[in-house]
């Protein structure tokens, strides 16, 4: 049965983070990240719990992104090296589904690992405001596996892999705010080259996700957002998924094993 | 590193499909999406000192300058230029402040307002970049007068107020005795320049016995310019400018 092996592969991805004490370490983090929030709560003067709000949703956001996609890059790696992807290729077992339940797998962890993380924020903003920003932070998260997964897939070594997911990230958060300064130059508008890097951001903006639109966390300061802007980032982050998973496919497919 | 590939017609249609076709959905609905429009946002109030040196991590110089490119740079946000008169003083001051409490050798803070905030045109806000000059001056005079000479030359030919040019005249010549005889003198140019002659005289006969000028051709200038307003003093009827 195709999808059980699907399923098979998405559990045991699962159970892998579960013995490689991710929750563990995402707890740890969080209740860093919470304690430090305290801290510069209480050296505020003013709008003290604004501050910490902003510190803890941006922190978190942030921290929880690198981790889901370090444990990605790593969870492959060791596969790779122990030589565990052959073993799993020996059987009856097509290609495609081993990354559809390796993608799965870490979409369900990253779904969990928004949930926790939404947690402390519950504690500090309006609730409906935590549980928007939560379903934002865990579409941001999805795409951030679905890319991890990508480019260890790619690249085949953590460094190259770690870094373009570095690179990504940081454009993917500039590409909006890049869109406005080439669109509206303070000065040298007509030069060719300000005409030149507005095609390249316009071009880049097409095939990136403007990851500056997820999880904000002026939501939980400000009282939330629209849900059709949750929406949004829901429709885009099933498009981006989808996307990122058949370049995986299409770059997995090719590689000779 | 050389990686073994398989040729791309290995792989399948469906593969092929799929990436095609959410590429063409992500572009058409990236293409959909609104374009993104410049806003001007406000200026904070920078957070409190004591937090901002706990988070410089032993650097409080360095996030000082952070800070300082931060603010000038404030004016110029993403694709929209904020003219200097809608900035809030206020909190521009603020921020000048909390950056010479992280780094008060620095001299930049003192710059912009004394050079770039203090050129905006409204009277009451380039006033205010003033008064911030001369405050943080009395701090560290020897270390800061440069900045209030220059306010002083604001204040006399920008706002033509000279009460105040010569209360930060004064303050150089009282407070700052590091500063070269060129900006303690100022105070007497100021007060012939308004029609204060015998003041003026009587500050320019005081610097020149008190021997606190070593510099002969400087002794010889001033003693042309003293023996110069005897003359108009007694030449001519005295007129403000």
């Amino acid at each position: 049965m195709p999808r059980s092996q699907i399923v098979t592969i998405a559990r045991f991805t699962l159970l892998e983070a579960v013995r490689t004490r991710l929750p563990w370490l995402l707890v740890i983090v969080l209740a860093v990240i919470f304690g430090t929030a305290y801290f510069i709560q209480q050296l505020a003067i003013t709008e003290s719990v604004r501050l910490q709000t902003a510190f803890s949703a941006a922190a978190t956001r942030f921290a929880v992104v690198a981790v889901l996609s370090l444990h990605v890059l790593t969870s492959i790696v060791r596969e790779f090296n122990d030589k565990g992807l052959e073993l799993t290729l020996s059987f009856d077992l097509p290609r495609s589904h081993y990354i559809l339940g390796r993608l799965s797998g870490f979409a369900l962890i990253a779904l969990l690992a928004a949930m926790l993380a939404t947690l402390p924020q519950l504690l500090l903003g309006p609730t409906m405001a935590a549980l928007q920003w939560g379903l934002s932070l865990a579409m941001e998260l999805v795409i951030m596996c679905a890319l991890s997964l990508f480019c260890i897939v790619t690249f085949t070594q953590l460094m190259p892999a770690a870094s373009f997911v570095a690179a990504f990230y940081l454009l993917a958060r500039a590409i909006t705010a890049l869109r406005v300064m080439t669109d509206t130059p303070l000065f040298g508008g007509d030069s060719w080259s300000n005409q030149f890097l507005a095609l390249i951001t316009e071009s880049l903006s097409l095939v990136l996700p403007a990851l500056d639109r997820y999880a904000q966390s002026t939501w939980l300061i400000d009282g939330g957002v629209s849900w059709p802007a949750v929406g949004a980032n829901v429709m885009q982050t099933a498009l981006y998924v989808a996307l990122l998973g058949a370049a995986t496919l299409f770059d997995f497919q090719r590689r000779n094993l | 590193m050389a990686r073994d590939e398989r040729p791309i017609g290995s792989v399948s249609g469906r593969v092929w499909a799929l990436l095609l076709i959410a590429l063409i959905l992500q572009i058409t609905w990236q293409w959909s999406q609104p374009r993104p429009v410049a806003a001007a946002a406000a200026l904070d109030a920078p957070a409190p000192v004591s937090a901002l040196k706990l988070s410089s991590f032993g650097e409080p110089v360095v996030l000082a300058q952070l800070m300082t490119l931060y603010l000038q740079a404030f004016d110029n946000q993403p694709g929209i230029s904020i003219p200097f008169r809608d900035l809030d003083y206020q909190k521009v001051i603020l921020w000048l402040e909390t950056i010479l409490a992280l780094d008060p050798a620095g001299q930049y803070p003192l710059l912009l307002a004394a050079q770039v905030y203090s050129q905006v045109p409204d009277q009451a806000r380039e006033r205010q970049m003033l008064d911030f000059v001369r405050l943080e001056f009395l701090r560290a005079p020897n270390a800061r007068w440069r900045w209030l000479a220059h306010a002083t030359i604001m204040a006399k030919h920008r706002l033509h107020d000279d009460a105040l040019a010569l209360q930060y005249a004064r303050d150089i010549a009282k407070y700052a005795p590091e500063a070269p005889s060129w900006a303690r003198q100022m105070q007497i140019f100021i007060l012939e320049d308004i029609g204060e002659i015998e003041a003026a005289r009587i500050l320019l006969g005081g610097l020149l016995e008190g021997k606190q000028i070593k510099d002969e051709r400087e002794i010889h200038f001033l003693m042309e310019r003293l023996e110069s307003m005897k003359n108009v003093e007694n030449s001519t009827p005295m007129t403000k400018m």
